[in-house]
């Protein structure tokens, strides 16, 4: 399969500080890739720099054979990202939010996406309600409407089911897990949620303090470092000092 | 009652504020700018008391034209503290819409926002003070226009200020139109500010625009090298605020702000 994502000595200084430090690796086609690390790991740069908000202070990204920081609008186009710390205009109905995000993105066929996503991820009595006054279950399911507003080929996903209760985590879960299969789309999704993790991920990346300290299936992590489950390994990456496995 | 919570509630505040410049700024500017602006105004009345005597309504046009430069810059801030207020910033940074778009889309919106407030006041004036602005004739249009240019502009250097700085930046937002007041002459000409004032007062298109204004009401005299001249500035703060937003926008990607302020 092809890597439709390639990330390559992944590099940023804020002055002499070193907040990601020359990582590398790839996302397949059809592929979730777990991001996996304790707070101030770096996880958050990574994927603040393979969305273009933040410049790399070296490496590259490519996104489907093109490199972000020469064709971002381009790039920009491809992918989508959703987390729990960014939300839509509050205001706006949900229906008013996915309209402005199509065309952002230049959705042609505004009616069809937006009932297609209505369907999938049962938005239908959302759809003309304020965004601001929904549950945040109801506001995630709008959130990913709009992060799959542009039928994207990669998809960026940041604690995806943080603050939700167990019947919608699963939910979204089961979602993402379809949705993937349909598309054949690529995911990066960080989190701390490690049953999550082990569920939707063939491969996993272990960073921290700005390096990738170790990568496999979460099944031979957990063998690999003689764990119950992959919580007990993140724990133990964790607390170790930065050796790399 | 507790001292230690009083204290730490205080401690709270004081920490934010030692902690950004722009607030501290905050403080000190609004009674500054509030003295300055009324003080000249004063000093001009007590001098040339009859100098108005003759265009009852100066001020009140002059406050319509100044409303609408304010509505203008805020409107375009506001735009944009929108964005960060209700954590949409990031969703909008990440969408592919290129910088240009952005600033041409808030041109608009701003604009659309103004003329919502501007028109009803217009509209006022006639009944209750027996006032037309159309007493300013074709140039009005030229006076709005080099007004909404400059009014873009001033949203556009304090948005970069914001992509820049972050929501800190935001008091700034708000006081851009007061700090320029007392150097606008207004309500005032331009001869009544100290030599050092004018010469500031000179590098802005809005002295030009309101000594049009009461050229126009008050001498019936139309002086198109003051038009001309507000353009001409206009153009130059014009271009200098949109490098600026694009400047900001390299470093916000740099420094990390564009993440950060979405949060």
């Amino acid at each position: 399969m092809n890597n439709l994502v390639e990330v390559k000595n992944l590099e940023k200084k804020y002055g002499s500080k070193e907040a990601v430090k020359g990582i590398s690796f790839n996302i397949k086609e059809n592929e979730i890739l777990g991001l996996l690390g304790p707070n101030g790991s770096g996880k958050t740069t990574t994927i603040g720099m393979m969305l273009g908000l933040l410049k790399p202070s070296n490496g590259k990204i490519l996104i489907d054979g093109k490199k972000i920081e020469e064709n971002r609008i381009e790039t920009l186009q491809k992918i989508n990202f959703i987390s729990p710390y960014i939300e839509l205009p509050k205001k706006l109905t949900v229906k008013q939010n996915l309209i402005v995000y199509c065309r952002l993105y230049n959705v042609l066929d505004i009616k069809s996406r937006i009932e297609y996503l209505v369907e999938k991820l049962r938005l239908e009595d959302l759809l003309n309600r304020v965004t601001g006054e929904l549950s945040s279950g109801q506001k995630n399911r709008a959130s990913l409407a709009k992060a799959l507003i542009n039928n994207p080929t990669v998809l960026f996903l940041d604690e995806p089911t943080a603050s939700l209760d167990p019947e919608i985590g699963d939910f979204v879960r089961s979602f993402l897990e379809n949705y993937k299969k349909e598309k054949k789309i690529s995911i990066l999704l960080a989190s701390h949620n490690m049953s999550e993790v082990t569920r939707l991920c063939k491969t996993v990346l272990m960073m921290k303090d700005g390096i990738i300290i170790d990568k496999g299936h979460p099944e031979e992590l957990i063998k690999k470092h003689g764990r119950e489950n992959l919580e007990e390994v993140f724990l133990k990456l964790s607390r170790s000092r930065n050796e790399l496995y | 009652m507790s001292f230690i919570r009083i204290y730490g509630l205080f401690l709270r505040h004081f920490y934010l504020i030692t902690r950004s410049f722009p607030r501290v700024l905050d403080l000190i500017y609004w009674p500054s700018i509030q003295i300055t602006l009324w003080g000249f105004i004063s000093n001009f009345f007590a001098s040339h008391s009859t100098y108005y005597n003759n265009a009852v309504g100066v001020i009140l046009t002059c406050a319509i034209l100044y409303d609408f430069l304010f509505r203008t810059s805020i409107g375009f801030n506001m735009l944009f503290l929108e964005e960060i207020w209700s954590r949409n910033f990031t969703n909008l940074f990440i969408a592919p819409i290129k910088i240009g778009e952005i600033i041409i889309s808030l041109v608009f919106t701003a604009l659309i926002r103004a003329l919502i407030g501007l028109i009803p006041a217009i509209l006022l004036t006639s009944p209750l003070f027996g006032i037309s602005l159309v007493n300013l004739g074709v140039n009005l249009f030229f006076l709005f226009l080099s007004l909404y240019i400059f009014g873009i502009t001033l949203g556009i250097f304090v948005s970069a200020g914001l992509l820049r700085f972050g929501p800190s930046f935001e008091n700034i937002a708000w006081s851009t139109m007061f700090l320029l007041a007392p150097f606008g002459c207004i309500y005032y000409p331009v001869e009544i500010l100290p030599e050092f004032f004018q010469k500031i007062a000179y590098s802005l298109p809005l002295v030009y625009i309101f000594e049009e204004a009461r050229s126009i009401l008050i001498d019936q005299t139309v002086n198109y090298k003051n038009i001309i001249t507000a353009f001409y500035l206009n153009g130059i703060y014009l271009i200098l605020a949109i490098s600026l937003f694009y400047y900001s926008f390299g470093q916000a990607r740099k420094k990390g702000t564009l993440i950060n302020i979405g949060e």
